[in-house]
């Protein structure tokens, strides 16, 4: 048997946990929380179309000189870069708001959960079809 | 096939450690072994001071979650064979504090499930002379999915809310409150609604989705609270346009 002398401190009932800090970065340990970051952070990017949006709608009320000094700042290759990250932001955006939307959804017809695809589909659906008509408005000359 | 297969296994004494540590193991490796196996040949035969929970070694007691190369598993459902010939590293949970070795405190999550009052509530109790309260087919179908939850709280060690928000009630403590009110004998939904409709519970929550990819039982915590989300908004619009009382 150990002398009293080298045995390990005797803890009576009164464990002592051992508690991990989160890391600053735990949303680079894995790709899933990474994902989820992205997906949070693609709501600053929305933001930002908005903002342009209502730019442009101010710029066209603004006249035609406005207008053109508008299509200028968009040129600016900076504003350029920005759009086209904005862009795939926006497209990461709508494809995860859809899917989840089906998570958040239990509809029930005759006692029978409706399938995810059934939600998310319609809504894939009507943003193809929305997309498809504003890019024929905008692009037929 | 290799004959045996290193473990890694955290270890962690209250008395002589500071912080927890790796210590490896070789065991052998059978396609049928799953990691408790290993566990339990490790503790059998090499070391008797390896400590751990298990009990039913069949995904029913969820006493065995544990992080399996970091991912949150039941030890008793992960075969060894799916991670050979590479080194298994054995963790307790994330988000929770360790006890000791692979045993975790889950008294914060005994405390959290309580308070979502998880069990049927009902205005006036009907004598046992009436009989059973009935249930159609449907409407156990509308809460089975929650009510299959073993309470294993690998959706709690998955969760990055719960583990940067320690006041969060967290996936299956929700999951579970949902299940009740979903359950047509159940008439506590509006004793449960002060406590999910606050910050700490279904507000805190955003949407991750990670619980329900490591539920071993497919109870899909993060559906459950997007949908109670769903339900106290709607509740809230309720108590707006219809102050006297649409309940």
């Amino acid at each position: 048997m150990k002398s009293a002398a080298a045995a390990p401190p005797y803890t009576l009932n009164h464990p002592r946990w051992y508690r991990k800090r989160v890391s600053t970065y735990w949303w680079l340990q894995r790709w899933e929380y990474l994902r989820f970051v992205l997906r949070e952070i693609s709501s600053v990017f929305i933001a930002w179309f908005v903002v342009l949006t209502l730019l442009q709608i101010y710029a066209v009320s603004q006249g035609p000189e406005a207008y053109d000094k508008f299509q200028n700042f968009l040129k600016n290759p900076l504003v350029l870069a920005l759009n086209v990250v904005s862009f795939f932001f926006v497209v990461f955006h709508s494809i995860t708001w859809f899917n989840l939307s089906a998570r958040a959804m239990a509809i029930r017809v005759g006692g029978k959960r409706v399938p995810g695809f059934l939600i998310s589909g319609p809504n894939f659906a009507a943003w193809l079809v929305i997309s498809a008509v504003i890019a024929w408005l905008l692009l037929r000359g | 096939m290799a004959d045996t297969i290193k473990l890694e296994v955290s270890r962690y004494s209250p008395e002589t450690d500071a912080a927890p540590h790796f210590q490896g193991f070789e065991v052998p490796f059978r396609r049928d072994w799953v990691v408790l196996d290993a566990l339990n040949y490790i503790k059998d035969k090499q070391d008797g001071s390896l400590t751990y929970r298990w009990s039913c070694r069949m995904g029913i007691c969820g006493s065995c979650g544990m992080l399996v190369n970091g991912e949150p598993k039941l030890t008793c459902a992960t075969f060894l064979a799916d991670y050979a010939p590479s080194p298994i590293r054995v963790e307790p949970l994330r988000n929770f504090p360790v006890v000791r070795d692979l045993v975790i405190a889950m008294n914060d999550f005994m405390r959290k499930l309580q308070r979502m009052k998880p069990w049927l509530i009902r205005k006036e109790e009907k004598p046992v002379s009436e009989g059973e309260y009935l249930q159609t087919p449907a409407e156990l179908e509308a809460y089975k999915q929650f009510s299959m939850c073993i309470n294993c709280m690998l959706c709690y060690a998955a969760c990055p809310v719960y583990g940067l928000d320690p006041l969060f009630s967290g996936p299956a403590a929700i999951a579970l409150a949902q299940r009740y009110n979903l359950d047509s004998r159940d008439q506590g939904a509006n004793d449960r609604l002060p406590v999910l409709s606050q910050h700490d519970a279904i507000w805190g929550c955003t949407f991750v989705g990670e619980c329900t990819r490591v539920c071993p039982k497919h109870v899909d915590p993060a559906g459950a609270i997007q949908q109670y989300k769903l339900t106290a908004a709607l509740d809230w619009v309720k108590s707006v346009v219809m102050p006297w009382g649409g309940k």
